[in-house]
């Protein structure tokens, strides 16, 4: 058999290969459910920009900076006139749109870049089933949302527990307040992931993924606008339900109640139809999962 | 133990594209050249071996395990090199490898030491620290290969691991395939529509044309036919055959050559020695190996 090492040297210009000989491995292998959880952290590093280069990690880091300062903000005001400006739920709402944002630019660097590098077949070869590193990424973008929103939301409460007058009462009353509100946050996280991974696993073009999220959480907003003037008033109360956003805030409305909408202050009518909002977030969020997996059933086989 | 073994493997798509047509190969472990033109449904072998695809009929063994019924303990042991590009542009080798380490159930540690064990390995040192995106296709490649090493496999999978690379490389890469295959102590079954770049480096060859076996077997089988000389000369090619055939020769006419088994080095003489005879223009009179390609010079196989 003839040998083609003679010319291994010339091609290789950092010289000749030192042979120290190959070692095999002997250690441990995890399974299904370590991989999953490096796979899931791997993610969650990758949705703040860890471990990428500094360009990544300019927009996450920018609605981080700028969720925390309004959570500060709030947090400051309540200290000083003593009573809250926006409850946690409320605050969960109004940050809404930079969510929407977070997802546009995170999703895609989550599922399409690994699209449009054609790196899949690399994790589908390996013992990884399919369905794991679609449910992975999911769970890490439902988790970079929840600590997104919740975190200043733990700003906030800590704001409150150490200016509060009534001592330890005070701050449980309080915990009372967060719990709920964390839970509104994970709504919000959740829908949001479940819907914003899918559009953005259908392109392995970031942009167009990115333009894809914003297009499906903000065009379905008009929608909901002309649904909520017709004249019909169960129309314009199950109106919510047309955009992501709106339907999390129904769901919101029908289970916090005066946590999220204090009176007849603002917030849309959702009438008697609260469980339909909880039935349609459900579905929502199920629907999506089942397409995302149907999509990485197919792909890159 | 058998390697890899298949029983009437036959994969339709859509019912109409046959890929695979009763397949039936059993081969032993070491390097196994899989050749076939573009086409001919090598693809296919391996996503059915790696568990990705399933056959349409037919049965397979990977290691004694069958990847349709268990394809994650087939993948477990199994290092796989696809044909395409697959590397993140801005991720460096040496993440990217310890990353897809990971998730081949390395735990961290270990995945950052074999990660770059493997790359030293494949010839990849302190570049691997820079983004693959600004990597040569050598490079590329080597990373495709590390990749496929850092789990410590039984079997690599290398999927036209030559593609794209000069005649340099090509040779680098399969130099490095035959180490893996010789030094490392694991079996390889190389991909490849050239013929004449397997034959080098492997111990056992299987040909498919069409998705049909032509022909599985030892390559020292394959190629221990006795060396030939080539006569040409550039008139009176009929008389010197008939000269050669009453010097007791076996002379085979192959287009304008004549090929004449080399028995010894009294064979030069007696050929020499006609040619003088006859007083014929001489063109060339060289010895040449059998090549594997002669075996399937009738399908273009080396064309494709």
């Amino acid at each position: 058999m003839p040998e083609p090492s003679t010319t291994t040297a010339r091609q290789t210009p950092t010289g000749v290969i030192h042979d120290i000989g190959y070692q095999r491995y002997e250690g441990p292998r995890l399974g299904r459910r370590q991989v999953f959880g490096a796979l899931y952290l791997h993610g969650l590093r990758t949705a703040f920009g860890f471990g990428r280069s500094a360009k990544a990690k300019i927009f996450p880091w920018l609605v981080v900076g700028i969720v925390t300062l309004v959570a500060v903000a709030l947090a400051a005001i309540r200290s000083q006139i003593g009573e809250p400006v926006a409850t946690y739920a409320q605050f969960a709402d109004s940050m809404s749109w930079l969510v929407i944002f977070f997802v546009a630019v995170v999703a895609p660097e989550l599922v399409s870049r690994d699209l449009r590098s054609g790196v899949l077949p690399l994790y589908f070869s390996r013992p990884l089933p399919r369905s794991d590193y679609a449910l992975a990424k999911l769970l890490a973008l439902a988790t970079a949302l929840w600590l997104l929103l919740g975190g200043p939301q733990l700003l906030m409460f800590l704001g409150a527990a150490f200016t509060t007058k009534q001592g330890m009462r005070g701050v449980w009353n309080e915990l009372l307040d967060l719990l709920p509100g964390l839970l509104y946050a994970g709504l919000w996280a959740v829908v949001f992931a479940s819907v914003g991974l899918l559009v953005a696993s259908l392109t392995g073009k970031r942009a167009f993924a990115a333009g894809g999220v914003v297009a499906v959480f903000l065009m379905t907003t008009p929608i909901v606008g002309v649904l909520s003037i017709l004249p019909s008033r169960a129309a314009n109360e199950l109106a919510g339900l047309a955009s992501p956003s709106t339907l999390v805030q129904g769901v919101g409305i029908w289970s916090l109640g005066d946590l999220l909408v204090e009176g007849d202050q603002g917030g849309p009518s959702i009438g008697g139809f609260g469980p339909v909002y909880a039935l349609a977030a459900v579905l929502l969020v199920a629907g999506a999962t089942a397409l995302l997996l149907a999509r990485y059933r197919k792909v890159a086989s | 133990m058998t390697l890899i073994a298949t029983q009437s493997l036959t994969k339709t798509y859509g019912g109409r594209v046959t890929a695979l047509a009763d397949l039936t190969v059993a081969v032993e472990p070491g390097i196994i050249g899989l050749v076939g033109a573009n086409g001919a449904g090598k693809s296919t072998l391996i996503k059915i071996l790696l568990g990705l695809i399933a056959p349409t009929s037919g049965q397979v063994s990977v290691l004694g395990i069958d990847p349709t019924a268990d394809p994650a303990a087939v993948r477990n042991r199994v290092g796989y090199m696809p044909e395409h590009d697959c590397l993140p542009p801005d991720l460096s080798a040496a993440e990217l490898v310890t990353h897809l380490g990971r998730m081949s159930g390395l735990p961290r540690t270990a995945a950052r030491e074999r990660a770059s064990e493997a790359l030293r390995h494949v010839g990849l040192y302190e570049e691997r620290y820079r983004p693959v995106g600004g990597y040569s296709t050598g490079m590329k490649q080597r990373v495709k290969l590390a990749q496929a090493l850092v789990h410590d496999p039984d079997l690599l999978l290398l999927d036209e691991p030559t593609n794209g690379l000069d005649p340099a490389g090509r040779d680098a890469m399969l130099a490095l395939v035959h180490r893996i295959g010789t030094e490392f102590g694991i079996s390889v079954l190389v991909c490849s529509h050239l013929l004449g770049e397997v034959e080098r480096i492997c111990d056992t060859l299987i040909a498919i044309d069409g998705g049909r076996l032509l022909r599985a077997d030892n390559i020292s089988a394959m190629t221990t036919a006795t060396d030939v000389l080539a006569v040409e000369v550039s008139e009176g090619t009929e008389e010197l055959a008939a000269r050669l055939a009453e010097l007791k020769l076996p002379v085979a006419r192959d287009g304008r050559l004549l090929l004449v088994p080399l028995a010894d080095d009294g064979t030069y003489d007696l050929i020499l020695g006609a040619v003088a005879d006859l007083d014929l223009p001489l063109h060339r009179l060289d010895q040449r190996r059998h090549r594997v390609a002669e075996l399937f010079a009738t399908r273009e196989l080396t064309h494709a």
